[in-house]
């Protein structure tokens, strides 16, 4: 089961208009940058974007908003730190060309880890009492209050790794791991990014980061030279 | 109206926090002053989480120890320290929402009496009731021990610490700790429990930069580091 696509373009070229996309990433590190950047050149609209940040650290999405090929994000920290700055997606937000469906970081990605683990909804003590529980179901469970999440199940998730083997087992690096296994769990098609492919049996077994089945296609990428920072855009 | 007092600096605030953390304690710090308390624990027994997917976070990174995939929550570079661990995000809230951090330390807006905070949005400031909540909800009601660490009035001379808090909620009920430049107050049952002042200030000067009727401690005394 070789998963390897040659050419980056072919192994995103079924995404359509309106589909629902999970980016991996956690400000600067770990984010599909190739991936991103090969979707702002493809002719797709009306896209639901799931990701932490809507283009702070991950630069590459701010090409999407230009592109104005979102409708909607789904995300926990999407704006610059400082009040004072304004990103291209707070612009599109206040002037009411972007949905914002805003979710605490722990409840965001429980919602895509019961999205890939078949549980439809669950209960969490994150929230309650906030503007979140607006429109939720609250539940008292042992004298406490939790509020009902939904899960996310995205049409495609695409993924930042730094190893795999052509049947799609992948080992991530240090802190670029975070959101990516479970959104690639919680998609009906995974991509991958991957630095370096290997055959199988090469990866050692017990070391695997996530398992193959979970990741449907794989591009082999160079290792992206990445500042680690949310204040300012790579210069061009 | 400007800030009524002065009070500890926040270099300070954080070595008092980092005296408030137990040796043998697993803790997540936040944005701001509450990034400050890591510089006093070395040599202490305390390890370090970060939401993006680590335990045993190092000091910042310099120079040639800078790794693109290493950061910390606030996108630094930083080291990793022997025992480090990484992980993904849900096994990261899985650690912060299941209760195994034994404190966290926030900054905050506003808390209240009650020991409700908020720090996310400031009505008006980001568009419809939008803001960057990250971590800081899951880590509020997850934390065993929950510390604010805050300027005790904002610059304008504005009171934080208010009988009900007016901008929308982080959390209701987590706070058990406030840490500000004028002193340290306990979120009791009874309400606000005035522990310790700044050198120089008294009980009564602290009532007067706070909106709740204070509790003071039978010991109240100078803040101690």
């Amino acid at each position: 089961m070789d998963k390897e696509y040659p050419d980056i373009n072919k192994a995103i070229e079924d995404v359509f208009d309106g589909a629902s996309i999970a980016l991996g990433g956690f400000f600067s590190c770990g984010n599909p940058v190739y991936l991103t950047t090969a979707l702002s050149k493809l002719d797709v609209k009306n896209l639901i974007i799931i990701a932490m940040t809507m283009g702070i650290g991950n630069w590459e999405l701010n090409e999407l908003l230009r592109n104005r090929q979102i409708k909607k994000a789904i995300c926990n920290y999407p704006f610059f730190r400082s009040v004072s700055r304004r990103s291209i997606f707070e612009e599109q937000l206040r002037a009411g060309e972007i949905e914002c469906e805003l979710t605490p970081m722990g409840t965001f990605i429980e919602r895509l880890r019961a999205g890939g683990a078949g549980i439809p909804a669950f209960y969490t003590p994150t929230g309650v009492g906030t503007l979140i529980a607006q429109n939720k179901e609250v539940r008292l469970c042992d004298g406490k209050e939790y509020l009902l999440e939904k899960a996310i199940k995205p049409d495609f998730a695409f993924i930042h790794a730094y190893k795999a083997d052509r049947t799609g087992n992948i080992v991530f690096r240090k802190t670029a791991r975070n959101y990516n296994p479970e959104m690639a769990k919680a998609a009906k098609v995974t991509i991958a990014e991957v630095e370096n492919i290997v055959e199988p049996g090469e990866l050692n077994q017990e070391m695997i980061h996530l398992p193959g089945i979970y990741v449907q296609r794989l591009v082999k990428v160079d290792r992206p030279q990445i500042e680690a920072t949310i204040e300012k855009p790579p210069e061009k | 109206m400007g800030k009524k007092f002065e009070g500890i600096s926040r270099e300070l605030m954080a070595l008092r926090i980092a005296n408030e953390i137990p040796d043998g304690s697993y803790a997540n710090l936040g944005i701001g002053i509450p990034t400050l308390v890591s510089n006093w624990t070395e040599g202490r027994d305390i390890v370090f989480e970060t939401e993006i997917g680590m335990l045993n976070t190092g000091p910042l990174a310099m120079g040639g120890e800078v790794d693109q995939d290493l950061i910390n929550a606030s996108c630094q570079p930083i080291t990793e320290l022997p025992g480090a661990c990484y992980f993904s995000e849900a096994e990261s809230f899985a650690m912060i929402r299941g209760g195994y951090m034994d404190v966290a330390v926030l900054g905050a807006f506003q808390v209240s009496a009650k020991g409700d905070f908020c720090g996310w949005n400031i009505p008006g400031q980001r568009p419809g009731h939008t803001g960057n909540i990250g971590g800081s909800m899951d880590l509020a009601v997850g934390a065993k021990k929950l510390i604010i660490a805050i300027e005790h009035t904002m610059k304008t001379g504005e009171l934080k610490i208010l009988d009900e808090c007016t901008y929308p909620l982080t959390a209701k009920g987590a706070v058990d700790l406030i840490v500000t430049n004028l002193a340290v107050i306990e979120v009791a049952k009874e309400g606000l429990l005035l522990k310790e002042v700044a050198s120089g200030l008294t009980p009564e000067d602290i009532q007067s930069v706070t909106e709740p009727k204070l509790i003071i401690s039978p010991d109240v005394k100078e803040i101690e580091f």
